[in-house]
């Protein structure tokens, strides 16, 4: 079995991605209007919530049950959707989901097919695998449709186009669609994508989707959209296979009172999405004839069995802790190198694999808690970024180069000098009288090594010639300084 | 440092250090937001892990005890007005930890209200983390200083000669970025403005 997630395997790390977009201007100012107004009018509909503590408590709640009985509902959901005229797919990994994806395709004769929103198959990298198999995919949300035509990856988990503002949207409109008088207009971009779609959503006969919600209790598929795009796909094709990962069944029906009161909010700033799908197998003379749900481990199972880790799989891919985090802010989701990116992506995308990559994400955080306090289902982020920090220097410590690494010395040094005021004291007369070689004008602006991580863009105040500690003696004998 | 930076195992005997030094104080007034953050979200959890039932009783014991500096004047001893005189503009940064996990609220800023000749000008996007994040400072330095340039250029919108938190570790990276552009904003924690006195 190989758990792969996106493009994990060959990304770079992420204090190196996100050097190269910090260069890039165009970018910072697309993330940071786009994050902007999406957290402001998240703001908005999360204040007119009286009970907003009480429902994320609800979601947290439903969520820990559900992934503690997760057996129990992944096969009641088999149950009841195969009872209404579905057909159920299990799928240890990336490679099998689109093997199985690959094959129904087949057998139902389709050289095409049409795609809503799905994280969930840019996480199996399931348009390659069709494309390598000769089947063409065409994303029809309209932020995944710029990013397929762009040959661009997705930078968001739900606005995958968000670096993007609408004059580069333009530009890759014009060019793929063969539209050269397009201008960069709103309505005038909105016309295009969907004179393009129309034709697709008519003519080809498969249809892909991804799933916010599986519903236990009836074998029932929910999908929340904005662009109606996703309506078109789950009803006009004849053949609908929708991938979901095991992590979003919930027990009932009811359940979704509780999250779809704050997934619109949290996602978008919406009270309600403007499309909210629900079927329930096939029905004959409406919608398509074969429905086939695939559900996907990847990873998630093997999550289930740390408390702390497990939380993560309560996530309902909103992305308010990517709207909300100041480290996302800057750099934007490619840095990350993970279709998973910000707060979620940095805990989300390296337990998926074990830790056998996107190992710098867990440190792409300052730990400031503001994704923690937006969560809809009160997932602690800063809490497991710890966690997988531990785990991640536990590794390394088994290794001689981990040993003699220069952070790791430095820490177990430090460890020791923090452990008695003598060891301390003495610390502190040894980098008062080191740091004179690189004191100029009374500030450190040139430190050595790590610190130099430091120097590179901020001056230090050098330690001073009395400590506190001093002051405190001298003030205890009675003469303060 | 440890703890947050993954050095769990490390971080143990500093805690015990810190409970042998404390045990008996009456109250622990602790001049740092971020110090006292670890303390009651991780002290406890890392003495049950280390199956001590003693160790953890002693913690248990502590952090109650345990009070930021804001919070021990204006929760705890009920003062705001401590007769400190300083007469100069003050922006406050409402540090991540002391603001998202202590909830101080308004503690400090009704200290600095009280303070004579002070003038307190609210900081735009306050809410924002200045990109300090221990070793995040020097693991993504990058980042680091794009999001100090955002809370400096805050700072120094509002006009203020002085910013002021909870925590050093902040204002050392808020002075580091502004002392580098050339800007002469002091920053000053807390606990320096309320022991500043009148000129005599």
């Amino acid at each position: 079995m190989s758990v792969r997630v996106g493009k994990t395997a060959t990304a770079p790390a992420f204090p190196v991605a996100a050097h190269t977009a910090l260069a890039n201007q165009q970018l910072r100012a697309n993330v940071a209007r786009a994050t902007n107004t999406i957290r402001s009018k998240r703001a908005i509909r999360v204040e007119e919530m009286p009970d907003w503590q009480a429902l994320r408590q609800s979601a947290s709640d439903i969520k820990s049950h559900t992934l503690a009985h997760l057996d129990h509902y992944l096969t009641e959901f088999e149950r009841n959707c195969e009872r209404a005229g579905g057909k159920v797919h299990w799928a240890r990994d990336a490679d099998e989901a689109n093997t199985i994806a690959i094959d129904l395709i087949r057998h139902y004769g389709g050289t095409e097919v049409i795609k809503v929103k799905t994280m969930t198959s840019d996480e199996v990298q399931m348009n390659v695998a069709l494309e390598a198999a000769g089947i063409t995919p065409i994303e029809t949300d309209l932020a995944d449709m710029i990013v397929q035509m762009g040959h661009d990856d997705p930078s968001h988990i739900v606005v995958p186009a968000l670096h993007k503002n609408r004059f580069e949207i333009a530009e890759i409109f014009r060019r793929t669609m063969n539209l050269p008088d397009l201008t960069a207009t709103p309505e005038d971009l909105a016309a295009a994508a969907r004179d393009y779609l129309r034709d697709r959503f008519l003519r080809v006969k498969i249809g892909i989707s991804g799933a916010n919600f599986a519903i236990a209790e009836t074998g029932a598929i929910c999908v929340v959209e904005s662009e109606g795009n996703g309506r078109m796909c789950i009803t006009m094709p004849e053949v609908l296979i929708t991938l979901v990962g095991v992590e979003k069944v919930i027990p009932a029906f009811q359940d979704l009172e509780v999250f779809l009161q704050l997934l619109p909010r949290s996602a978008t700033g919406e009270r309600m999405n403007p499309y909210n799908s629900l079927w329930t197998g096939v029905t004959p003379g409406d919608g398509p004839r074969a429905f086939h749900v695939i559900l996907l481990d990847n990873g998630r199972t093997a999550q289930l069995l740390d408390e702390r880790e497990r939380e993560t799989l309560a996530c309902i891919r909103c992305g308010a802790c990517l709207n909300a985090c100041p480290v996302y802010r800057e750099t934007g989701g490619l840095a990350y190198g993970s279709i998973y990116s910000g707060p979620i992506g940095a805990i989300l995308s390296p337990q998926l694999q074990n830790l056998e990559h996107s190992r710098s994400l867990p440190y792409a955080s300052t730990l400031c808690g503001a994704c923690y306090e937006v969560c809809p289902v009160k997932i602690n982020i800063p809490e497991t970024l710890i966690h997988l920090r531990g785990r991640i220097v536990r590794e390394d410590q088994k290794t001689l180069s981990g040993i003699f690494s220069a952070e790791n010395l430095a820490m177990q040094i430090a460890a020791k000098a923090f452990l008695n005021h003598r060891s301390y004291e003495a610390a502190q007369r040894l980098a008062r009288m080191g740091q004179r070689i690189f004191e100029r004008d009374g500030q450190l602006t040139n430190l050595p090594g790590m610190a130099g991580g430091w120097t590179k863009f901020r001056d230090l105040k050098p330690i001073p010639k009395s400590s506190f500690r001093d002051w405190w003696k001298a003030r205890e004998k009675g003469s303060p300084q | 440092m440890h703890y947050n930076t993954g050095y769990h195992g490390e971080a143990v005997p500093l805690v015990r250090r810190f409970v042998q030094t404390f045990r008996d104080a009456e109250v622990v007034c602790v001049p740092s937001a971020s110090c006292v953050a670890m303390m009651r979200e991780h002290y406890e959890l890392m003495a049950e892990r280390e199956n001590d039932p003693a160790f953890l009783a002693e913690v248990r014991s502590l952090l109650p005890r345990v009070f930021e500096f804001s919070e021990l004047l204006v929760n705890r001893l009920g003062l705001e007005d401590v007769g400190a005189h300083f007469a100069d503009t003050v922006t406050y940064h409402p540090s991540c930890h002391s603001l998202r996990m202590l909830h101080v609220g308004d503690a400090p800023r009704k200290l600095l209200r009280a303070v004579c000749g002070l003038t307190l000008i609210e900081l735009p996007n306050q809410e924002q983390c200045c990109g300090f994040g221990g070793t995040f400072a020097v693991k993504n330095a990058d980042v680091s200083a794009a999001m100090l340039t955002a809370k400096d250029a805050c700072v120094i919108e509002t006009g203020a000669n002085v910013v002021t938190a909870l925590d050093n570790s902040c204002l050392m990276q808020i002075y580091g970025g502004l002392h580098r552009a050339g800007s002469a904003v002091r920053t000053m924690h807390l606990a320096e403005i309320l022991a500043s006195e009148a000129p005599r």
